[in-house]
This record gives C-alpha cells, structure tokens and sequence, in this order.
C-alpha cells in the first residue's frame, strides 16, 4: 500500500512540477535566455519563478523536516554532503554554459517530451548522453581520488 | 522589459515549489530532475519505479497544460541543431558532475539552505548570464 502510494505520490507531483514550468514559460527556451540576457531585452520573470518555488518551499520545508519521518515512507532521503568542492563548481559552471546555450535545463527539456519534435528528441538524446558521460567522468574522477589517497599512505 | 509575465511566474512557480514539497512531505525526496533522471539511466535496485512515475507526471503535466488551452505553438529552438546538441550534452555532463540542477540546487537545495546549492546556483547562473553575453553580444552582436 505505502509503495502505490508512494507512486500516485511521484506521478502527481510530477504533474504539478511540469504543469508549473509550462504555466510559467521556462519550457520557452527563448524566455530563458531573454532571462540570462542581462545586456539585452532582459525578461527578469524567471527570477519571480524561482522566487515563488524557493520562497513556497523554504517555508515548507522548515516545516515538513519537523516531522520525524515522510508520510509514505520511512525517512527523508536528503544529500549529506556539505563541502564544496571543484567537482560541484566544476559541474555547475558547465551547467551553466549547456542552459545558456541552448537555452533547456533538465525539466524543461523533458516535460517539452508533450509536444515532442525533432529538436527536442535531440536535445533530450544529448542531455541523456551527457548524463552517461558525466557518470563516467565521476567514476574517473573519485578512482583518481583514491589514487592519491593511496599514494598518500 | 515587454517580455516581463509577473503573474504566470509566480503562479507557475509556486506550482514547483509546493510539488517539491509535497514530494518531500509524503515521499521525502528531493524534487531534483536531474538526480530523479539520472536514477532511471543508472538504475539502483529499489529505487528506480518512483523516478520513471515522477518524470511520467512531468511530461503528463505538459499534455494537461496543453488540453487545457495552453499555446506551445510558439516555442521552438532558439539556436541551430549543433547548438542544440552540443547545449544538451553540457547540461547532462555538468548537472552530473556538479550534482543537480535549477530544480535540485535551486529550488529545493537553498530552501535547504545547503552551502552546497547555494554555491552551485550562483555559479551556473552566473556562466548563464556570460554565456549568452558571449553568444548575444560579441559573436552575434
């Protein structure tokens, strides 16, 4: 029971999460980059966007982490990881590059799935290569990581 | 400043921000698109059907928007198909090193307030902004 749960849980939070990007625009690439475009036309409605999501869920969140466990689910599953390090900046930075270029971050690319055309396909085929790539490189990454440590010792 | 729709953002916004927490509340996950996506490439067992509903819901989210009267006849590519390509496999490559995305980092990491996604979203907002500044402005302009 909790497992069906749990699944309408994913399903219908995922349909406000798309609905949301499509009400606001972000699945309009051209918005998001007139966003980013501060030299240019700049369009700040992607900042109330993330205003509204962050603001929305910073309250909730306070609250929904009182509780000793989720409602369908036994615990919260949250990053543990505090530092920051190159990877993260790294990763972020070329983040960063790939949305400016082309204009899609990752929920926005996929939720255009609905009205899916050839660009799309390529975009989302590529966002999911890189994906695989990217796994590939972490691996590298954390083996080189091991490495020195080893060497150290 | 044309451009500027004040009330479908916060709307549309506050429709991401109360999915996030809701699947907090009830599934106590983070709402991070790329991390839910790269747990369907890279399936771990146990933790693979909830990922592959989420993202189901999103594009369902798209066909009820677009049964609802919402116009996506307007939205195309804005940049040549190599761009797009090339776009596509930063973004896959740098959500993964760099561990999440706007969604992850920006809406759910800093309500967090994880030094982590703070740090994430400054930087990849930060080599938005030059990237189309460099695209816009030296080489197109």
């Amino acid at each position: 029971m909790q497992v069906k749960r749990g699944l309408f849980s994913a399903f219908a939070t995922g349909l406000l999460f798309g609905l949301g990007l499509c009400i606001s625009q972000m699945i309009d690439p051209a918005k998001v980059i007139n966003f980013l475009d501060l030299a240019g036309n700049w369009d700040p409605s992607l900042a109330l966007v993330m205003g509204a999501a962050l603001g929305l869920n910073f309250f909730a969140t306070k609250v929904i982490l009182k509780r000793p466990a989720p409602l369908f689910s036994d615990v919260f599953r949250l990053p543990t990881k505090q530092e920051i390090d190159r990877k993260l900046i790294a990763g972020s930075a070329l983040f960063g590059i790939g949305w400016g270029l082309a204009g899609y971050c990752p929920g926005p690319a996929l939720t255009s799935l609905s009205f899916v055309n050839f660009d799309i396909l390529l975009l989302v085929g590529a966002y999911v290569l890189g994906t695989g790539l990217g796994v590939l490189i972490n691996k590298s990454w954390k083996d080189q990581k091991a490495d020195k440590a080893e060497a150290v010792f | 400043m044309e451009n500027f729709t004040p009330v479908s953002a916060l709307v549309g916004g506050a429709l991401i921000g109360l999915s996030a927490a809701l699947l907090l509340f009830l599934k106590g996950r983070i709402a991070g698109i790329s991390g839910i996506v790269r747990g369907i490439i890279i399936p771990e067992q146990g933790d693979f059907l909830w990922r592959l509903v989420f993202l189901a819901g999103l594009i369902a989210g798209g066909v009820l928007y677009q049964l609802a009267g919402g116009d996506v006849a307007h939205i195309q590519a804005v940049v040549d198909k190599p761009l797009i390509v090339l776009g596509g496999l930063i973004v896959g490559i740098g959500t993964t090193l760099g561990s999440g995305c706007t969604s992850g980092h920006g809406v759910c990491g800093i309500a967090r307030m994880s030094p982590r996604s703070i740090a994430a979203t400054l930087t990849f907002m930060a080599t938005g902004v030059i990237t189309v500044f460099i695209v816009r402005h030296i080489i197109g302009g």
